[in-house]
């Protein structure tokens, strides 16, 4: 699961002429914490934003499944691969909850995959870096999807219902994820030194990478392009990203030291002061780079979804038939006991 | 994930809603809502989506058209008649204190 919030500028304009009364029914909501529901009227700026923001995210789950996905047929045993197929699989499922929640904002789910198709709608650009060797499971558990709980946590009290509550759903299945990718790292450190290699040159690859999923800065050039203000206004986003990329490295420090992997950074430090690790400058023109397009793996990873969505055609047109054939018609409950 | 969409377009599938008993003695809870061409695949997408951690003991999914719902801009006309009328609840009557079972 992985949120980001960052794309095109939002155009102020859009709200300006929103009737009074709806901003004002809306702004009270906001002002008391309440949520926001699929039918209440809303600005059509939040309304807009909502649906890129949880598009975006439900993109990622959906092409965060190939990543993962590489290593099934060799995970190195029946164990791993039993838990590797119920993670990938958990990502099919928060894809299909976000999807949801943006159908309530008034979109369409074929229109959503029809832009992801044609690059209109982004992903999370984690997914579009390689999954070299085995440890690279574990590295993503442990590290992508912990940057990911450190974004989603705060999601689940975002102010528009339906994300939240698929929030909470995905933040619940998510601790799995991080969990079993750990237990990975673990069993390859207490491993042979070939191992242990393996896991350092995956720490390595997928570290910085995982910094960047918080986005960019929230001060600096590099900040432009960010929603962050107009967001926590909305209550769509309840931290900055430097707020949450700091909380990840304080987390993830210990961590890394209990699994003896060094961290790739020269500059990692624990601050007495701030009483916090302080770490290196992030390479914001490899994040911007890997946005735009030109990541290892962007190309494969759009048309492996394409090719996927395409050569699924037949089953949803079978699925239609069928059910147009043994239609009795519409108004029907069905029960399991 | 709560009300029912725009209605579909194209050939889509429809969106149903999906209610799941977690355990005995519970009522049937909203979970989500899912695509499905038919009520059979729907039941069984619902039984992958919403209950792959055994959250449920029986579903119900029906299509998301079918719901009819209170509409946001009656809210105050629709639920106000219940606003003024606090002796519905217990708390409002006031009793002596030294009396048992009340």
């Amino acid at each position: 699961m992985y949120g980001n919030d960052f794309g095109e500028p939002l155009n102020a304009a859009e709200t300006a002429d929103y009737a009074d009364a709806v901003q004002e029914y809306f702004d009270g909501l906001i002002d008391a914490d309440k949520r926001i529901e699929p039918r209440d009227a809303m600005p059509e700026g939040y309304r807009k934003t909502l649906i890129r923001q949880i598009a975006q995210h439900a993109h990622s789950e959906i092409i965060g499944m190939q990543p993962e996905g590489n290593w099934i047929t060799r995970a190195p045993s029946l164990r791993r691969k039993a838990i590797l197929m119920a993670k990938v699989q958990d990502e099919a499922g928060h894809g299909l909850y976000l999807y949801s929640a943006a159908e309530t904002l008034g979109v369409d789910r074929e229109e959503l995959l029809d832009k992801l198709h044609n690059g209109q709608q982004k992903y999370s650009s984690i997914f579009n870096y390689p999954t070299l060797t085995w440890a690279d499971a574990g590295a993503i558990g442990w590290l992508v999807d912990g940057a990911a709980i450190m974004n989603q946590v705060p999601l689940c009290r975002c102010s528009y219902g339906p994300y939240a509550r698929a929030m909470i759903r995905v933040c619940k299945e998510e601790s799995f994820h991080q969990r079993q990718g750990f237990e990975i790292l673990w069993t390859l450190s207490q491993g042979t030194p070939e191992q242990q290699a393996m896991a350092q040159d995956a720490a390595n690859r997928w570290w910085w990478p995982s910094l960047m999923m918080f986005g960019p800065p929230d001060t600096g050039e590099a900040a432009q392009g960010g929603h962050t203000a107009q967001n926590m206004a909305w209550g769509i986003k309840r931290f900055s990203n430097d707020d949450l990329r700091q909380k990840f490295v304080d987390m993830t420090v210990p961590q890394a030291q209990k699994l003896g992997l060094t961290l790739p950074d020269p500059d990692l430090r624990w601050n007495e002061e701030r009483g916090h690790w302080d770490f290196g400058e992030i390479d914001w023109d490899e994040f911007w780079r890997v946005l735009k397009g030109d990541g290892p793996c962007n190309e494969q990873r759009i048309t492996h979804r394409r090719r996927a969505h395409e050569e699924g055609a037949w089953v949803r047109e079978a699925a239609n038939a069928y059910a147009a054939k043994h239609a009795p018609h519409n108004n029907t409950v069905q029960e399991v006991a | 994930m709560t009300d029912a969409g725009p209605s579909t377009s194209r050939d889509n599938w429809p969106l149903w809603e999906v209610f799941v008993r977690a355990k005995r003695g519970l009522s049937h809870v909203h979970s989500g809502s899912l695509h499905a061409p038919d009520a059979t695949l729907a039941l069984r997408n619902a039984r992958d989506l919403y209950t792959r951690r055994q959250e449920g003991v029986s579903i119900w999914v029906i299509r998301s058209e079918d719901i009819t719902a209170s509409s946001p801009d009656e809210r105050d006309s629709f639920f106000d008649p219940a606003g003024d009328k606090v002796y519905r609840h217990a708390s409002f009557y006031e009793v002596p204190e030294d009396v048992e079972y009340l």
